[in-house]
């Protein structure tokens, strides 16, 4: 029932502007493959060239191993959710849900017989006669949810379907999502530049910024072993601290910075000399004198309690701030605003990942 | 007192009827911080602002159809005799228009032209909207903004040109010995002139023409709103084209189709110029007759009770439409 999708060596152009540069990409069959990346990054145009709405200026597209050159967004055995949904107002939620089936010559009956067991998927059992207008956000989300699937499409592709909701509806809606692709089993591709809805339902995240892939793996390696300085400031909280290399052996590098020399991790083996930035998590950062190459220190410029947290915010470099963030049965003691104070990490809690253009907050 | 005087205070009665209901409406759900009419605006100005709503509603709109109405029951006088015994109310003038009062037969000659203008409107219409649908979506869903522009400005410029120029000179494009014909014989696919003013060809495109916008805007208003998503949403469900027309795109722009085929069957059936001048020789066009009692034969009532069954007929017919596509008037008029 479901197929992969192989984008080959994709490039879309507009004008003069690369919208999607060189993506290559294997998304296996039956997986929740997200991505994730800011407004204008290229993933949206990479969904409408899977969906067919586009051509690529370059590449290929494969579903299920045959190139959908030439095959429009009507023939093509993927269904698309879009960001506003698109449910047709007119029509009542059965006639929605059923109208793929109808433009294929389904007869009524038939119809009747899908709409009833979709509606059922969906949790909205007995509410086919309804019109679209008469729904709650949720429930209009979950329709189109069904419409899309009433196809029975090889893939499903999902334009930010969640961003209309509020945080509560979107945190739920996440895990019927997720329960709904488990059932169904077909690939889903989700297009998101909330971090949160990527690392909770991928099985796999693409990490995109100006047109070009920076990275491809699983959430919690997108989180711990960022490939870019991109990706490690897009995705989470992270503190960066940008210098030179001073020296680098396989056990980490040590980095030169307005704060002082840092330690941290070198996957990119980078060498002496080389600029870098070392990036430290806030949850990894804690109060107190660590070792000299991994301590640093500034003044507290404000506390915020946010119940099972507490964020500390320090002076740092220009505008950005130092973020410490401490859960609540640390034990640690809070610095209090307007200290002057030291904050540490374990050294394989930095990394150090060649200089290069970071997320804007 | 003549039935004539009465039509001048009937309308003055009724806005007084209306006022006294307001004042009373006022009187007992009062609120305090409403102020008045006169209050808001001022004394000066807003006697000013009623006496010009009066003045265009009462002299420009609702007298002389009332006027018109009443003369429609009257028989045809000399004026001498306007006023006199003889100036009774009468249904004899809508009787003409079915029986011929002086043979006592059937009116063929008008009952014909009346079915036949009705029918030919509706083909018009139809016609129209063929010719208008395709245009409208493209300017409002498929064209690039700089080639819509120049669309408009190709439908629009040709309007600048007055009504009867326009006919005469689709006239000289299309008679025997014009443009097309010579065109056509020159390239030998006829031996002799086509007919086109005889067999109505000249009608057909005069009228469709003359009412294209009229049908385009309201269309292009209608289907401009429509979110591009649900197109794109119907072509990725497996919808043809011809399908994401029938299940979205028309049933969205539903009033506006009904807003344009109201105004063009209404404008076609009461339009005069383009049938005088277009038509064949056969052709004999309702509102022709109804100018032709008022200006040849000088019979006033018998030209404004047929211009009234004319209208009647129109709203009667464009009601059975509306009821019978399931839209209400006030859809159209958005």
């Amino acid at each position: 029932m479901s197929a992969g999708v192989e984008l080959d060596h994709i490039t879309v152009r507009f004008g003069q502007f690369t919208a999607v540069d060189e993506a290559t990409l294997d998304i296996k069959g039956g997986e929740f493959f997200s991505f994730l990346g800011p407004s204008g990054c290229g993933k949206t145009t990479i969904l409408r060239t899977v969906s067919g709405f586009l051509d690529p200026s370059q590449g290929k597209v494969r579903i299920g191993g045959q190139d959908m050159a030439g095959f429009g967004p009507n023939k093509r055995p993927t269904a698309l959710i879009f960001q506003n949904l698109a449910l047709f107002p007119l029509m009542t939620v059965a006639d929605n849900i059923t109208y793929g089936l109808r433009v294929r010559g389904v007869d009524k009956a038939e119809r009747m017989k899908k709409a009833g067991e979709l509606l059922e998927l969906i949790a909205l059992p007995g509410q086919g006669q309804k019109l679209v207008s008469e729904l709650s956000g949720g429930q209009r989300q979950r329709v189109a949810i069904a419409r899309a699937l009433a196809v029975q499409p090889k893939v499903l592709l999902l334009d930010e379907p969640l961003s209309a909701l509020d945080l509560k509806l979107r945190q739920h809606m996440r895990n019927e999502l997720r329960a709904i692709q488990k059932q169904v089993g077909i690939t889903f591709i989700y297009i998101t530049h909330d971090q949160g809805e990527a690392l909770t339902m991928s099985d796999r995240i693409a990490v995109m910024s100006d047109g070009v892939i920076q990275q491809v793996s699983d959430g919690k390696t997108v989180y711990d072993e960022p490939d870019t300085a991109f990706v490690a400031s897009f995705v989470g909280e992270n503190n960066a601290f940008a210098g030179t290399v001073i020296k680098a052996d396989k056990s980490g590098a040590v980095v030169e910075t307005a704060f002082g020399r840092l330690r941290g991790r070198n996957p990119k083996g980078l060498k002496s000399g080389d600029k870098a930035i070392i990036f430290v998590r806030p949850e990894s950062l804690k109060p107190g004198k660590h070792a000299a190459d991994t301590t640093l220190a500034s003044e507290v410029t404000s506390v915020a309690f946010e119940g099972n947290v507490t964020h500390v915010y320090l002076k740092g470099l220009g505008k950005k701030e130092i973020i410490l963030t401490v859960g609540r049965h640390g034990g640690v003691k809070i610095p209090e605003q307007g200290a002057k104070t030291a904050i540490g990490y374990d050294a394989d809690m930095g990394i150090v990942l060649p200089d290069g253009k970071m997320a804007r907050e | 007192m003549s039935s004539r005087f009465l039509v001048f205070v009937i309308p003055l009665v009724v806005i007084l009827v209306f006022w006294l209901m307001a004042k009373r409406e006022q009187g007992q759900s009062h609120d305090p911080t409403r102020k008045g009419f006169f209050e808001r605006n001022g004394t000066v100005l807003g006697l000013v602002f009623i006496g010009l709503v009066a003045f265009w509603t009462l002299f420009l709109v609702v007298l002389p159809y009332l006027y018109m109405a009443v003369e429609s029951f009257h028989p045809k006088l000399v004026p001498a005799k306007r006023g006199g015994p003889e100036d009774v109310l009468t249904i004899a003038q809508y009787k003409s228009f079915f029986v011929e009062p002086s043979s006592g037969d059937w009116n063929t000659t008008h009952l014909w032209a009346f079915g036949y203008t009705i029918v030919i409107s509706i083909i018009i219409t139809a016609l129209n909207f063929a010719i208008s649908y395709p245009l409208a979506y493209y300017m409002a869903q498929a064209g690039t903004l700089q080639k819509v522009r120049l669309l408009m400005l190709a439908l629009i410029v040709p309007y600048w040109v007055n009504e009867i120029l326009r006919a005469f000179s689709l006239r000289l494009l299309l008679a025997s010995k014009g443009l097309i014909n010579q065109a056509l014989m020159g390239i030998g696919i006829t031996d002799g002139p086509i007919d086109f003013l005889g067999n109505n060809t000249g009608l057909f495109v005069g009228l469709s023409y003359a009412y294209l916008l009229i049908m385009v805007f309201p269309l292009y208003n209608a289907i401009e709103s429509l979110d591009k998503n649900q197109i794109e949403a119907a072509r990725d469900l497996g919808a043809p084209w011809w399908k994401i027309h029938r299940d979205v795109v028309i049933p969205y722009a539903k009033p506006g189709i009904a807003s344009g085929c109201t105004m063009v069957f209404m404008l076609s059936a009461g339009s005069l110029a383009a049938p005088q001048f277009l038509g064949g020789p056969r052709t004999l066009w309702f509102t022709s007759i109804v100018y032709d009692f008022f200006f040849q034969a000088f019979n006033w009532p018998r030209g404004a009770a047929y211009a009234f069954i004319l209208l009647a007929a129109c709203i009667a017919f464009v009601m059975l439409m509306l009821r019978l596509f399931k839209v209400s008037l006030g859809e159209t008029i958005r």
